[in-house]
């Protein structure tokens, strides 16, 4: 394991800006004012515990959910703001990796991965969709499943092949909806991997919804923890870490000193 | 204090008022988006086609049995009420009455929802169980072009195809029932069958055939698409999608049967 945190990219760009976000149902209130910057290149990893609201988060910066309150600006546009044709421009930048890897159960990797690409790209030759398909699931390195149904395919295969489908259409915006929940450490590791690897290779900006520290040690350049509805502290994993606060050091605990 | 929340539903009249309202506008918008997006391009031919496979030929066994048998029961049934008169040769003209303008389409329409709305209703609503539909949705795909439009496309075109299947198919077994009681010749039944029945009979069968088809996708798609979240919302909206479906059915065949009767008063 990597025990280095990762350097904190250096780059000023901002690509996601989050101001006094409110999201409620129903009486529970779920996020109370949350403030977030994602910087270009950037790794930003949120940490909280279950039912936190580290989901509705990134639900709500592609337009899945809808806010009580707030500004979300996603690539200089507003997406509260935004209608539905404005949205789906806006979707075609930002990839959103599911925790339950959401393939469509009825097609086959191959179908699952041209699904988004000749939907969403015209006047693209048969030739040029097979060379798409087959460079995303080598870089997931599971080139062997391309004929493979998803009920055929292991948990860690499927989160692989849900990545390769978001990077189909290359992403300038990676969410990653608890990336690592459910795996085996080799398989976290893989995933890890391959989250920093769409960072460094493809130049993505990513947010990791997690609650695996290993992970966030792994792939986050920042680390933000979600308590109460808002961040109580953002920074460097070590920074972050670096408090008495007995909610966070439980969260390390439980990790690192078992 | 935090702002209050623009999610929740304000009460107006009372929370079981304003539930029912608001589902009735969900049901209108839904209804609504379906026009405003089957009209708009892209359009899913090639997914067209395979529902329409999927509604229509993979019923074709079902409906098949079921038309027969329908057909040699009610004239079985018949007979003995026609016999007291000694008006048996009357048979293939009933027998095409019933069959044209009920009991084919609504016999049709009700093994539809069984097996077609179902089957929408489960498979859209695991789909949104499993994040399937939220997954089309942020890759910008328009799940609901894909998998609404096409599916109620589909049962709308191809229910009248079955109802007119089924219809043939129970006229056969009628025709084989009463040849073999009878004797009566193909050439006499089916002389008798086109004698009786009238261009308003076949247009009337197949415009609620076409009604009957866009309640059952459209009902099916509806509980489906906005199912909720977890297992027990799959056998919901399954179960929802029959039931409502079957339930409007046959409000429209009453409705159906007024504007008819209604036509033929005029003529």
């Amino acid at each position: 394991m990597n025990n280095q945190p990762k350097k904190l990219a250096q780059t000023a760009e901002t690509v996601i800006e989050i101001e006094g976000l409110y999201v409620t149902f129903g009486d529970n209130e779920v996020l109370k004012g949350v403030d977030l910057m994602l910087h270009r290149g950037e790794n930003l990893v949120v940490l909280g515990r279950s039912g936190s609201g580290k989901s509705v988060l990134i639900k709500v910066i592609v337009g899945l959910l809808r806010p009580d309150q707030g500004r979300v600006v996603v690539l200089g546009q507003d997406v509260i703001a935004s209608n539905d044709t404005e949205l789906d421009q806006l979707r075609l930048k930002v990839g959103f990796s599911f925790q339950s890897s959401a393939l469509y159960d009825s097609m086959t990797v191959r179908e699952n991965l041209e699904f988004p690409l000749v939907r969403n790209v015209r006047n693209l030759s048969r030739a040029d969709i097979n060379r798409a398909v087959e460079e995303a699931l080598d870089d997931v390195g599971l080139k062997q499943a391309i004929n493979q149904v998803p009920s055929e395919l292991s948990g860690g295969q499927r989160k692989r092949i849900g990545i390769a489908r978001t990077l189909m259409l290359k992403p300038e915006i990676m969410l990653y909806d608890e990336p690592t929940a459910g795996l085996d450490p080799i398989t976290c590791t893989e995933i890890n991997n391959l989250i920093n690897d769409v960072q460094e290779r493809r130049g993505a900006s990513s947010i990791i919804i997690t609650h695996d520290l290993t992970c966030a040690k792994e792939v986050g350049d920042r680390v933000a923890m979600l308590f109460d509805g808002q961040f109580q502290r953002v920074g460097t994993f070590d920074e972050v870490f670096a408090t008495d606060d007995k909610r966070v050091q439980q969260f390390y605990h439980y990790n690192f000193t078992e | 204090m935090p702002p209050p929340s623009t999610n929740a539903p304000k009460i107006v009249i009372t929370p079981r008022i304003d539930r029912m309202l608001l589902s009735l506008y969900d049901v209108a918008a839904f209804v609504g988006r379906f026009f405003r997006e089957v009209l708009l391009p892209p359009y899913e031919g090639r997914e067209v086609i395979r529902q329409c496979y999927e509604v229509g030929v993979r019923s074709l066994p079902l409906i098949s049995l079921t038309g027969f048998i329908t057909g040699i029961v009610f004239t079985n049934q018949s007979r003995p009420s026609l016999s007291q008169f000694g008006a048996t040769s009357w048979l293939p003209s009933l027998v095409s009455i019933a069959l044209v303008r009920a009991i084919g389409p609504l016999v049709t329409a009700l093994i539809a929802a069984g097996r077609v709305g179902s089957n929408i209703g489960a498979e859209l609503s695991s789909m949104r169980v499993t994040e399937q539909i939220d997954a089309m949705e942020v890759s910008a795909t328009k799940p609901f072009k894909f998998l609404v439009v096409t599916r109620v496309t589909a049962t709308t075109l191809m229910i009248p195809v079955l109802t007119m299947y089924a219809i043939s198919v129970g006229l056969l077994g009628a025709f084989l029932n009463v040849n073999s009681n009878e004797a009566t010749s193909y050439r006499s039944f089916i002389s008798e069958v086109f004698g009786t029945i009238t261009f308003l009979d076949i247009f009337s069968s197949l415009t609620k055939s076409v009604v009957f088809g866009f309640t059952i996708g459209m009902v099916g798609c509806y509980q489906g698409y906005n199912s909720s979240k977890g297992t027990e919302g799959v056998g919901k909206a399954a179960n929802a999608a029959v039931v409502t479906s079957m339930f409007l059915v046959f409000i429209e065949e009453l409705f159906s049967l007024q504007i008819v009767n209604a036509i033929r008063s005029f003529q």
